[in-house]
């Protein structure tokens, strides 16, 4: 190709070149930004994680390692925490049974009533967490049963049955036909069909359900503010103790939350991309 | 756990007058037929027209409305899927996407208790030629692989009946060529009856020993490829199966082995053994590559005006406008001698009486030619 001699270009002005380079990296600053927006309240928590904060943990008073050292320090926030672990185990077990089985039974069958129950389902989604909670509350106090451990998981399975329908109903309807047709065409009765074809092929859909179910109850403090009584779970407690200053094993906790599931986030995607490359 | 042992029933397998009736339409319409064991045999016809619903009701993933469905002497018409002597190779194989290879082949040894599968396993893989992918998933290997493995995994289990769906649909012509060949040996090396369900009457030529060509839920005719090619018996296999030039005529006399048949004013002869049917009414058909371009065969219908040509290679395809206005399609070899012909040449078109075959009159000229071809 003939090279064409240009005329020397005029000197950009600074002016010039910063509104360029402006320009050029308009959309990394937005995100830098975006990010930044949503993580500060993230970072904050762990930076005084590691407040030396004493009662209130609201001025930074200077570094500490105590509280990661010993995270059941401050009174009764590990009883919150255990009580909200267990309460977030028993009522993820109890909804994903049922939400599944409801699942199974809205995605695979035809009955009279479906499509009623398919849109009552979403109801429990929409409706607001201070109605249900009130309501609930009346319920129970309606019917003699005293506020505690009980009326709360009765509270969050609830709830987090609907968002398991969903979930499980989605992948049930992504699910193949014929790979049980073809189950049953080698031999597998209805029993064994279930269990070594649909039943693994609709499981990653069960387990997320399981995990939003889990960070739905371990997160709820409005439904369990109302049906809870005396027992304190982990956002009770902080929303409690915010009166009087937070402490910062609350910080320790929450930040460790935070990375164990990020840790998940990361495994599962290293484990995803370790499978794409052994089929390329 | 495993099912109780699966009926052993041996013998050739027969649909007696089994018809499946959906909401507003009959699907299969009180058909009959005996598959004789061992044999290669092709259900053809055009999408909608019953033959996958057939093969549904013989896997017993589709029960009939009515009808009987036996292999042997043992009735299967109720029986559960799991509970027949039966495999399938489905349309999209159905491999199952969270087994490897060996265990989705495994399956079926498995569920009937079968204590060391990897014998079994390991010679179907060789028979198909895939042992070394026993490990992989099945998203990890190629359609032409897949589909492999989706026999493997039919016949490990040494059914009395395989049944295809459509098995090569989904891949491309070349790749579907070599699947075509590889089933076939694959079937004389197992000996296992294969039912083939396909809307490709060319692959279905190529494979099978018997076709049952089919058509609203009915079969039109069965007999061999070269049986139905030659002597079609209705205008819908002369024209689904290869192409037909059909011509309405009327029967002047019948005497000794040929008939003579005035077509358009003009007399030809038909051996009375090729007629499919007694009326006077009758349609005449020829294929195209018996019809010969300015020769003197004894069947002769004077000029014609050439309207198209298009060199396919081996041959070259001519429309030919008769003195009534029909459109004719000839076959030419591109040998050497081959006349040059072009588009408004006048040619003279003739055919020996052998080549012509005589079908009911009262049909539709073209049952069975504008029918979809693709899959459905």
């Amino acid at each position: 190709m003939k090279t064409t001699t240009l005329a020397p270009a005029p000197m950009p002005t600074l002016s010039h070149r910063a509104s360029r380079w402006f320009a050029r990296n308009l959309i990394r600053i937005y995100a830098a930004l975006a990010f930044i927006y949503l993580f500060i309240p993230v970072a904050y928590t762990f930076a005084f994680s590691f407040n030396d904060a004493g009662k209130s943990n609201l001025i930074w008073k200077g570094f500490t390692l105590d509280n990661w050292k010993n995270p059941c320090g401050a009174p009764e926030v590990c009883s919150a925490l255990g009580n909200s672990l267990k309460i977030g185990l028993i009522s993820t077990i109890l909804a994903t049974i049922l939400g599944t089985m409801i699942a199974f039974a809205l995605g695979r069958y035809r009955f009279k009533g479906r499509s009623v129950i398919n849109l009552l389902i979403f109801l429990p989604m929409a409706t607001p967490e201070v109605v249900l909670g009130a309501s609930l509350l009346a319920m129970f106090l309606n019917f003699r049963i005293n506020p505690g451990m009980t009326t709360i998981i009765i509270a969050h399975v609830m709830f987090c049955i609907s968002f398991v329908v969903v979930t499980v109903k989605a992948r049930i309807a992504s699910l193949d036909p014929r790979l049980e047709q073809a189950a049953m065409d080698l031999y597998a009765n209805e029993r064994e069909t279930f269990r070594y074809i649909t039943l693994p092929l609709v499981m990653p859909g069960i387990a997320g359900a399981a995990l939003l179910s889990f960070s739905l109850s371990f997160d709820d403090f409005i439904i369990t503010n109302f049906n809870s009584g005396t027992v304190a779970t982990f956002p009770k407690f902080v929303y409690v103790s915010a009166a009087r200053g937070i402490p910062a094993q609350a910080n320790v906790i929450g930040s460790s939350m935070f990375f164990i599931a990020l840790i998940i986030v990361v495994v599962g995607q290293i484990i995803s991309r370790r499978k794409k490359l052994k089929v390329n | 756990m495993s099912n109780p042992k699966v009926s052993d029933s041996r013998g050739d397998l027969h649909l007696n007058r089994l018809t499946k009736r959906f909401a507003d339409f009959i699907a299969v319409d009180d058909l009959s037929l005996t598959v004789p064991r061992g044999s290669f045999f092709a259900l053809l016809g055009p999408s909608g027209c019953g033959k996958t619903t057939t093969l549904r009701m013989i896997a017993g993933l589709e029960e009939p409305t009515q009808g009987m469905i036996s292999i042997g002497d043992t009735d299967i018409t109720t029986a559960k899927p799991y509970r027949r002597p039966v495999n399938t190779v489905f349309q999209n194989y159905a491999l199952f996407p969270h087994l490897t290879i060996f265990e989705n082949i495994a399956f079926g040894l498995r569920r009937r208790g079968v204590k060391d599968v990897k014998k079994d396993v390991d010679n179907v893989l060789e028979l198909v030629e895939l042992g070394h992918l026993a490990e992989r998933k099945p998203n990890q290997l190629s359609g032409g692989q897949q589909q492999r493995i989706a026999v493997a995994r039919a016949i490990v289990n040494k059914p009395e009946v395989l049944l295809l769906d459509e098995p090569l649909g989904a891949l491309d012509l070349k790749l579907r060529r070599q699947m075509q060949i590889e089933l076939k040996r694959i079937q004389m090396e197992v000996g296992i009856t294969f039912i083939h369900v396909t809307h490709d009457q060319e692959e279905a030529m190529t494979m099978a020993d018997t076709i049952a060509v089919m058509n609203q839920g009915k079969i039109e005719q069965m007999g061999s490829p070269a049986e139905l090619y030659e002597s079609p018996k209705t205008a819908f296999v002369a024209n689904f199966l290869g192409q037909s030039n059909l011509i309405k005529g009327k029967v002047n006399s019948r005497s000794g082995t040929n008939a003579s048949v005035k077509i358009h004013g003009i007399d030809i002869e038909v051996p009375i053994a090729r007629m499919a049917s007694h009326g006077d009414r009758v349609l005449i058909g020829v294929r195209p590559e018996k019809l010969n371009i300015n020769a003197n065969s004894k069947n002769s219908i004077g000029n014609g005006t050439v309207t198209d040509a298009s060199f396919v290679g081996v041959s070259t395809q001519y429309l030919v406008k008769t003195s009534w206005n029909e459109e004719l399609v000839v076959f030419e070899q591109n040998d050497a001698g081959a006349p040059d012909i072009k588009v408004g040449d006048t040619v003279s078109i003739s055919w020996e009486p052998a080549h012509t075959f005589a079908l009911d009159g009262d049909q539709d000229l073209s049952a069975g030619a504008d029918v979809d071809h693709e899959a459905d």
